[in-house]
């Protein structure tokens, strides 16, 4: 198969700050992979390093066979970039905005007029081109800066942060737009801090944190690396919250994360609707009243805490410190910040 | 091998696709003007205050050798509108560094020099179409062109080359600061500064001697002295050359400059 975007070993730094630490990344033709990362990961540096936007200080990349660094131009006339801030001219009209990036593909009159059109109908828009871009909603921008991409018909698509801000509705449209555009055999390259969105458009998932990458596989891949699923128990008092946490670390799971904040305690389980139902019956033998309990998928935050060890830290200061409630709420929320090797 | 790789991309693409290029972007530029018409005309409404604070506020008080004070400060107020309208340029340039478009433009296959010959471009047209108003104007206030048509035509040529030389000085102040606001508040500074320490609204003559080299070579001063003696049809050497010669100067430095910054800048988002 075909690499499309290939990178090794790609470095930036800001100042201080080390926004890529060395990144390999390979995205094959014709298929999809999903950047995924909390905000100052270093999605955002990466794509914008791969679009030639910024150059890297060390590493090399290349896209559809050109060298970012060495051959910019090349690079360029071969990608399309949409971005989370629709990077579209306010005060034209959608159509005008098309066919102005037409024109800087060098095209002709004829052809970026054909485009234009053609690229409106396709992202729903043929009512609006004609309007300023003032009087368009956030969705439709995005769908026009979306649309802007594609003018150039390029083999290779970055999209940072497609759908961010953006409702259901409009992000589903979006996403089986995506889909086709990539069964039509478009190679992309998406970031997103949304595990579903990963998960529903990308063909592998590459987990990235402090500008490194934690994680590589598929979604299915991925999940199995982390703890299965979360059993979680919302207390009405407050004053419940260790017990609960007690009986939740006698199940037999392991050591249950307490989140007094938000009266909170959750459990890393393998064992589904049964540990459910264990549970359920426990807390009703003993009369905790709980506003909620059940068993849901791992979020963003949890599956990070997964793959970066942290939770494992976390139950043994616990279990050193032997009562649950000297697990402050912090301990489960925050995100690792420290490099890790 | 940055350096190599920099200069082989700049040779890639020919002179004539970058000005298409920039004649894509200009027109960008000119449909923006039309949209918000409110911001240019600020631009243009400075210019005759200008005139007529002077003229009829302070106007009074100054003397100038030959008598009519209209003569002598409406060529500086030609000049003052020029560069007052062109400020646009630093304007437009942190507002599209702000916007995000510029990423959409450096992500395209286009000439990298296209963005900022395009919005001078536009801009200069913006800076002549002031320029009309106020020499409209000037006359109506009392100024007289003692001139021939060609002299004529010779002063406002010294006037726009000034005016577009300066435009990249504004480039560079638009890319330095990113940000409308700052853009603005910078870039007022070098033309309020030359206009006053220069011949444009009192006679040098008048300044302390210290001060008098400065006033009377800076390059205000010279365009200003050449298109008051072109209008006036008296010998306009040896300020004219002074004047070319400091706007071909201003014109080779800033592009440079400027040109190396867009390369350099990111964007803020």
């Amino acid at each position: 198969m075909e690499l499309m975007v290939e990178a090794e070993e790609l470095a930036k730094r800001f100042g201080p700050i080390r926004a890529l630490a060395g990144i390999d990344l390979a995205v094959q033709k014709g298929t999809t992979l999903a950047l995924l990362g909390p905000n100052g990961a270093g999605k955002t540096t990466l794509v914008r390093i791969l679009t030639t936007l910024l150059r890297p200080d060390g590493g090399r990349a290349s896209v559809a066979g050109h060298d970012v660094v060495a051959d910019p131009g090349a690079v360029r006339s071969a990608i399309g970039l949409a971005g989370q801030y629709a990077a579209v001219d306010e005060l034209l009209t959608g159509r005008e905005n098309l066919e102005l990036v037409g024109f800087l593909y060098q095209l002709g009159k004829v052809e970026r007029r054909r485009r234009a059109t053609e690229a409106l109908e396709r992202l729903s828009l043929s009512g609006a081109g004609d309007r300023v871009v003032k009087t368009y909603s956030g969705g439709m921008r995005r769908r026009l800066d979306l649309a802007a991409s594609l003018v150039g018909r390029p083999p290779v698509l970055f999209l940072d942060e497609p759908t961010t801000g953006l409702d259901p509705r409009t992000r589903n449209d979006l996403w089986d737009f995506v889909a086709e555009l990539v069964a039509a055999g478009a190679t992309l390259l998406l970031t997103t801090q949304y595990m579903e969105e990963a998960e529903r458009l990308a063909d592998r998932i590459v987990v990235i944190d402090t500008g490194r990458v934690i994680a590589e596989g598929t979604a299915a891949e991925l999940k199995d690396r982390m703890a299965g699923d979360m059993l979680v128990a919302r207390v009405a008092d407050h004053a419940d919250l260790d017990r609960v946490g007690a009986i939740m670390a006698s199940l037999g799971e392991g050591a249950p994360h307490l989140d007094p904040d938000q009266y909170q305690v959750s459990l890393p389980t393998r064992g589904g609707t049964e540990v459910l139902i264990a549970a359920g019956q426990r807390f009703s033998s003993e009369h905790i009243a709980l506003d909620d309990l059940g068993i849901r998928r791992p979020s963003l935050d949890e599956v990070f805490l997964s793959l970066t060890g942290n939770a494992g830290r976390a139950a043994d200061s616990k279990a050193q410190s032997g009562t649950p409630s000297g697990l402050t709420g912090e301990d489960t929320c925050k995100l690792p910040a420290a490099p890790r090797a | 091998m940055q350096a190599s790789s920099s200069s082989a991309r700049v040779m890639r693409i020919s002179p004539m696709v970058a000005m298409r290029d920039a004649a894509g972007i200009a027109k960008r530029n000119l449909l923006r003007t039309i949209r918000l018409p409110g911001e240019a005309s600020v631009l243009i409404i400075q210019p005759v205050v200008i005139l007529l604070l002077f003229r009829y506020v302070l106007g009074g008080a100054i003397k100038v050798p030959g008598g009519n004070y209209a003569d002598y400060l409406v060529p500086a107020v030609f000049v003052e509108a020029m560069l007052l309208a062109g400020m646009s340029t630093a304007l437009g340039l942190a507002q599209d560094l702000n916007s995000g478009i510029i990423d959409r433009f450096r992500s395209l296959p286009m000439a990298r020099s296209a963005v900022l010959l395009g919005r001078t471009l536009s801009d200069l047209l913006r800076s002549v179409f002031a320029l009309a108003l106020v020499v409209g104007l000037g006359v109506a206030v009392g100024f007289q062109f003692h001139c021939s048509f060609a002299a004529a035509l010779g002063a406002i040529a010294l006037v726009v080359a000034f005016g577009y030389a300066f435009s990249w000085i504004y480039a560079t102040i638009g890319l330095l600061t990113k940000n409308p606001e700052s853009a603005q508040v910078v870039a007022v500074l070098p033309v309020f500064i030359l206009m006053f320490i220069s011949s444009a609204i009192v006679p040098v003559a008048t300044m302390p001697s210290w001060l008098q080299p400065v006033a009377r070579y800076q390059p205000f001063s010279v365009t200003t002295d050449a298109v008051r003696a072109l209008l006036q049809g008296e010998s306009a050497l040896p300020s004219a050359w002074q004047s070319i010669a400091w706007s071909a100067g201003i014109l080779v430095a800033f592009f440079i400059i400027a040109v190396r910054l867009y390369r350099k800048t990111n964007s803020s988002r």
